[in-house]
């Protein structure tokens, strides 16, 4: 890959809005990104793994839980500030920033919001850092956009509680050192159990094959007769609404890293189109290739506008469910989109990885379909503004 | 050890120059600044490392006004101790030498760093004024630093090799590349700022000594010229006929 020499772009001046500790928290996220991960994250996507040596930096930077208060060891950042992490990581890879939200969002979230004062001081610290890392068991094989129909379920043996059942597509499985996975007691009501790496019957195979996603590593959940002492089930929230929780916290990051996507697109889209001279002049003077470029400047400062407000209303506790569902589905879909135009400018090199467009656009094709498909996102819009359940 | 590091903003390096004021002023409308890269990768990392390494206080101070005060909490999210602002607008390298060099005396430090130069007008000259203010030995342009006891050891690149000079504390020294290595700021760092004193002091009022009287950039790069490797007759042609140097 050439050097990174990505600058971000700021159309419509957001950075006003910015304090100045959201600026430096982004300019340390981008630097930590350029000096670390971009001379390394090509091999790391053709290789099919994640640079695990990565970790510690993620945790120095603020990537691990920057919401969590600080008594448990995270940063106690606004969510502006997660998301603007979240924005700086995934505009380099969108695997690199699912292995940070996925600590943040969906390991460390619940035990801060469903786990009692024992499982927050046991666990949160060292997710902080780093040290321990986390995966999230709520897709199975057979239930992908309907949760509420997973079979993994536990039964209560008097002294610890027995697990069985998959889980499938789980970021981070197969190095996690603890799982926070989803499943039904013998009532058939949803809880949230800590799975640590090490218990009988508990294992974490790699899933392969993937065109996307290549550097973030993802794998199943397989519980066979698990015996999980009572104490890991997380006491203070139960239901479907408990993971989904957690998957609104994880769906405003990926919003925010949507755009850091898309702007890597242009920025590299931008700049190569002033460089690369046909009939005498550099394309950026051709009208077509105008478009494109105006086009996803226009869609990124939207995205940034919109999503800028959603960290507002995160930040007072007001965002609703369907509220950060419209900001992941168009995000994704706007830097998609971006993605593909700005292959095209730059021709025969979009494909190659001495750029990185083909590998954002591969990326993204997981992120608009997980966490949510590009479909039941538009599926909650629709019931939340006509009242009517349009899923079933 | 206590040790004092000028720090100045400066243009981000990819910030488009203009001026203002019938160009007399650098137009600040749009610039994104930095820390000056030599004040912050060199200079100040160093202090921070001798400070790690035998003890002691790392202040950094600015002249300037409060829109300086991002790049000073960037400064102690890197690792300084404390800050200092001189609330003035400096027009001139001597007003911030003398300045600089009123608040050094009264925080009796034993080594003042700074970069070898601010990338915005590569003036270079404010260490050697602060250290002839403050009656030190200057060392400009070191590329190496240690510090044992009361004397320090600095090296410094010279024409076709590297000169080792040794001076006692109190020391003024200006670091060039090499010295340390860039540290980006870490979470920890970045929140312990928020806590660590930036005291804003009156200034001394000097005056400057000078005024500028107008800014131009550069001439624009004309179209570039290929001629044949095999064909020097056309290009001294074009050299005496149309670039008339020869």
């Amino acid at each position: 890959m050439r050097t990174d020499l990505y600058q971000g772009h700021d159309y419509y001046n957001m950075d006003d809005l910015l304090s100045e500790e959201h600026k430096l928290i982004r300019e340390t996220a981008r630097a930590w990104v350029k000096q670390e991960v971009s001379p390394i994250i090509e091999k790391a996507f053709e290789d099919g793994k994640f640079p695990r040596h990565l970790l510690k930096g993620i945790g120095e930077i603020g990537g691990f839980g920057p919401y969590i208060p600080v008594e448990y060891g995270g940063a106690g950042l606004d969510q502006i500030s997660y998301g603007l992490i979240m924005q700086e990581l995934e505009r380099c890879d969108s695997g690199l920033r699912s292995t940070s939200s996925v600590q943040s969002s969906l390991v460390m979230y619940p035990i801060w919001k469903y786990g009692n004062e024992e499982q927050r001081m046991k666990y949160l610290p060292k997710l902080a850092t780093g040290e321990m890392i986390g995966c999230f068991g709520l897709t199975e094989p057979d239930h992908g956009s309907n949760p509420g129909g997973m079979t993994t379920n536990f039964k209560d043996m008097g002294d610890h509680y027995l697990l069985n059942g998959a889980k499938m597509w789980i970021s981070n499985a197969p190095f996690a050192d603890i799982a926070v996975v989803w499943a039904k007691d013998e009532s058939g009501r949803i809880h949230g159990l800590v799975v640590e790496r090490g218990m009988e019957g508990f294992s974490t195979p790699t899933m392969g094959g993937k065109w996307s996603l290549r550097a973030s590593d993802t794998g199943e959940l397989i519980f066979e007769d698990v015996k999980v002492p009572k104490e890991n089930l997380l006491p203070n929230k139960s239901g479907l609404g408990a993971p989904l929780g957690c998957l609104d916290s994880a769906r405003y990051g990926i919003a925010w890293g949507a755009i850091g996507a898309a702007l890597d697109c242009y920025d590299v889209a931008l700049r190569y189109s002033k460089e690369r001279i046909q009939f005498d002049r550099p394309i950026a003077g051709f009208q077509l290739q105008q478009k494109k470029l105006a086009e996803m400047i226009t869609e990124i400062t939207k995205a940034q506008l919109l999503t800028f407000r959603l960290g507002q209303l995160r930040n007072e506790g007001k965002a609703t469910s369907a509220q950060i569902s419209m900001a992941k589905r168009n995000n994704v879909d706007m830097a998609i989109n971006i993605a593909r135009e700005a292959r095209q400018i730059l021709g025969g090199m979009g494909i190659i990885n001495e750029y990185p467009i083909m590998r954002h656009m591969m990326n993204l094709e997981s992120v608009i379909t997980y966490e949510g498909t590009h479909d039941v996102h538009l599926l909650i819009t629709g019931l939340d503004i006509t009242g009517e359940n349009a899923f079933k | 050890m206590k040790i004092l590091v000028c720090i100045s903003k400066a243009p981000d390096t990819t910030s488009k120059i203009a001026f203002k004021d019938n160009n007399t002023a650098f137009d600040e409308n749009g610039v994104q600044f930095i820390v000056n890269p030599y004040d912050e990768w060199y200079a100040l990392v160093r202090a921070i490392e001798l400070k790690e390494a035998q003890g002691g206080s790392v202040t950094t101070i600015t002249v300037g006004g409060a829109d300086n005060d991002p790049i000073i909490r960037k400064a102690l999210a890197i690792g300084a101790d404390d800050a200092i602002r001189v609330d003035m607008e400096a027009t001139d390298a001597f007003q911030v030498a003398s300045e600089i060099a009123a608040k050094a005396k009264e925080g009796g430090f034993d080594l003042v760093l700074c970069g070898k130069e601010t990338i915005n007008n590569n003036g270079a000259v404010v260490g050697g004024m602060l250290a002839e203010l403050l009656d030190a030995p200057y060392i400009p342009l070191a590329t190496k630093l240690d510090v044992s006891g009361t004397t320090a050891e600095i090296t410094r690149d010279i024409a076709g090799g590297e000169e080792v000079l040794t001076a006692q504390l109190p020391v003024v020294i200006s670091a060039a590349k090499g010295m340390a290595e860039q540290r980006i700021p870490n979470m920890r760092g970045i929140m312990a700022a928020r806590s660590k004193a930036l005291n804003v002091a009156a200034p001394a009022g000097t005056e400057a000594s000078t005024e500028v009287k107008s800014y131009s950039l550069p001439p624009a790069k004309g179209d570039c010229t290929y001629i044949d490797a095999e064909n020097p007759a056309e290009l001294i042609k074009k050299l005496h006929e149309e670039a008339k140097v020869i």
